[in-house]
């Protein structure tokens, strides 16, 4: 039972790292309907950037995440205005191998800056743990939760409570809802749609560089491809749970952690990214929309 | 052309335009004006350039020659999101409300121009659209999604009356619609103008549209072939034979 325990809180941990990457798919999917593969990529240069902030220039580590959340966010800025926006009009496969093309190009240049040497991430939050005793009849023995988890899970949850503010109460956030819904529409109703999808991408981003720091600081290994996998696995996550849809990235990033460790513990750590895709290629032929997905009806 | 006008200047002047979609050329050289507290409607078949006219004039279209006065200022060089700000409102073809915002976030987003304004102006003017559209102010809360056709008809007039426009530009407000629906539309969009409101009306429902019209412009293919008081092309024999249906 402790065991099982350990297991789904390291999952949700997991989680968490998916749904606050799978965030920014989602957004700028529901925004500009366009997949930006390279944010996995981002993920990677907000990593990098806290890590020589940390390590070669001693900042503190707050500062170091502040500033690699700074550098990304206007990194996701720059790719929107140069690779995409010029792009606007022309067919969605186009810009989607843009996209690739920005991915490799991002990892292709950090191979440059950085050698593919991998770096070992410092442990900026602390290898420490909380420990919990039980002694009941359900739960025997020790829990223990290391604060990387705990602050990962933490940050998660205060990033979704911002993000569903922001688009509920927000005057620029109902803007990007009434943009996603229907451009030409926000249009009219006097909404600057290509501001609007640079914010997108600029909020997208600078999760991207959370999502970056926290996931190094559990899987302490930084390389030039460190973002890849771990950037399709959240756009899995994206789908899973309806991509466009900001709960669901939620759900599916969660889902997705959890369903990963439980089969890297259970089934097989070899299998486990078969076992997740296989669970993704179920949902979507049962829910095609993904599990909070909206299929939106049209009225005659 | 009613003679009252000569005098005036246009609120709208559209000035010989030509707008194509790739090669084709959808709009041929169109002219018109608007003045201050007119109905004016373009009528016209299925694919005669109506709702490009009403787009190019919102700027979500640009045609490639010819000139846009609004207000006495040309709109060429006005990004499109600039030009509500400048009293300039369209009611898209098909409605077009958010289905998943609520009516009243549809109507805040009406008023996102006129945020300066402050929460006691956006109160009145919601209070303004509620009296126009009781229904709107009992779905209130709700998602708009979940209207009928004939509400998020309403929403959507609301929503363009919220940016307080000088000139309201209505594209088929009747698609759709039951008659008594249609109806009751056209009915408010007759209460506005007594208002005092500016209205450009694209119809395809060219017997309702030119009931309540002060002039009319007939397009086919792209070209203005007649314009007229509502009642003079009501009246004309060829109007009756091409679009009355006898």
């Amino acid at each position: 039972m402790m065991t099982f325990l350990n297991f789904f809180i390291s999952g949700i941990s997991l989680g968490s790292i998916y749904a606050i990457i799978a965030l920014g798919y989602t957004m700028v999917y529901g925004i500009a309907k366009m997949l930006n593969f390279a944010h996995g990529d981002v993920i990677m240069v907000g990593a990098y950037v806290c890590f020589y902030a940390v390590s070669r220039f001693k900042l503190p580590p707050l500062a170091g995440v502040a500033l690699a959340m700074i550098v990304c966010t206007f990194m996701g800025i720059i790719i929107e205005r140069m690779a995409y926006k010029p792009l606007r009009q022309a067919p969605s496969l186009a810009v989607l191998i843009t996209a690739i093309g920005v991915s490799y190009f991002l990892q292709n240049t950090a191979l440059l800056l950085w050698t593919s040497s991998p770096k070992v991430f410092p442990s900026i939050i602390g290898r420490g743990a909380f420990k919990l005793e039980f002694n009941n009849f359900l739960l025997q023995g020790q829990l223990s939760v290391s604060h990387v988890i705990v602050l990962t899970i933490v940050t998660c949850i205060i990033i979704m409570l911002c993000l569903t503010w922001f688009t509920g109460n927000t005057k620029m956030g109902k803007a990007m809802r009434a943009c996603s819904e229907d451009k030409g529409a926000a249009q009219l109703m006097g909404i600057n749609v290509n501001s609007t999808i640079s914010m997108t991408f600029a909020i997208g981003s600078g999760l991207a560089a959370i999502a970056g720091v926290l996931l190094c600081s559990a899987y302490p290994t930084l390389m030039p491809t460190t973002g890849s996998l771990p950037g399709i696995k959240a756009f899995t996550a994206a789908v899973f749970g309806g991509i466009g849809s900001i709960p669901g990235a939620l759900l599916g990033g969660l889902l997705l952690g959890v369903i990963e460790i439980f089969a890297k513990a259970y089934i097989s750590s070899q299998l486990s990214d078969a076992v997740v895709f296989a669970v993704l290629i179920i949902v979507l032929l049962v829910k095609p929309a993904g599990l909070l997905g909206v299929q939106r009806p049209e009225k005659v | 052309m009613a003679d009252n006008n000569l005098n005036k200047e246009a609120i709208l002047k559209v000035e010989d335009i030509n707008v194509y979609y790739g090669s084709i050329h959808a709009i041929k050289g169109i002219s018109f004006e608007v003045y201050e507290r007119e109905i004016v409607t373009l009528i016209g078949a299925n694919g005669a350039g109506k709702s490009t006219t009403l787009n190019t004039i919102s700027r979500l279209l640009n045609p490639r020659t010819g000139n846009i006065f609004f207000l006495g200022q040309n709109l060429a060089k006005v990004p499109p999101h600039k030009v509500v700000e400048r009293g300039l409102a369209q009611v898209p073809e098909g409605r077009r409300v958010f289905l998943q915002m609520t009516t009243q976030e549809n109507l805040e987003m009406g008023a996102y121009t006129q945020s300066a304004n402050g929460a006691a102006e956006l109160n009145k003017d919601l209070e303004m659209v509620f009296e126009l559209f009781p229904r709107l102010k009992e779905r209130r809360k709700q998602v708009a999604g979940t209207l009928s056709g004939g509400e998020q008809q309403m929403l959507a007039m609301g929503r363009a009356l919220m940016s307080r426009p000088k000139l309201l530009m209505l594209d088929e407000p009747s698609m759709g619609l039951a008659p008594i629906l249609v109806e009751q539309i056209f009915e408010i969009i007759e209460n506005l103008h007594r208002n005092g409101a500016t209205i450009l009306l694209v119809e395809q429902n060219a017997q309702m549209a030119l009931s309540i019209a002060s002039r009319g412009y007939v397009l086919e293919t792209g070209k203005i072939v007649t314009t007229g008081t509502g009642k003079e092309l009501l009246a004309s024999p060829a109007i009756k034979k091409a679009y009355l249906g006898g």
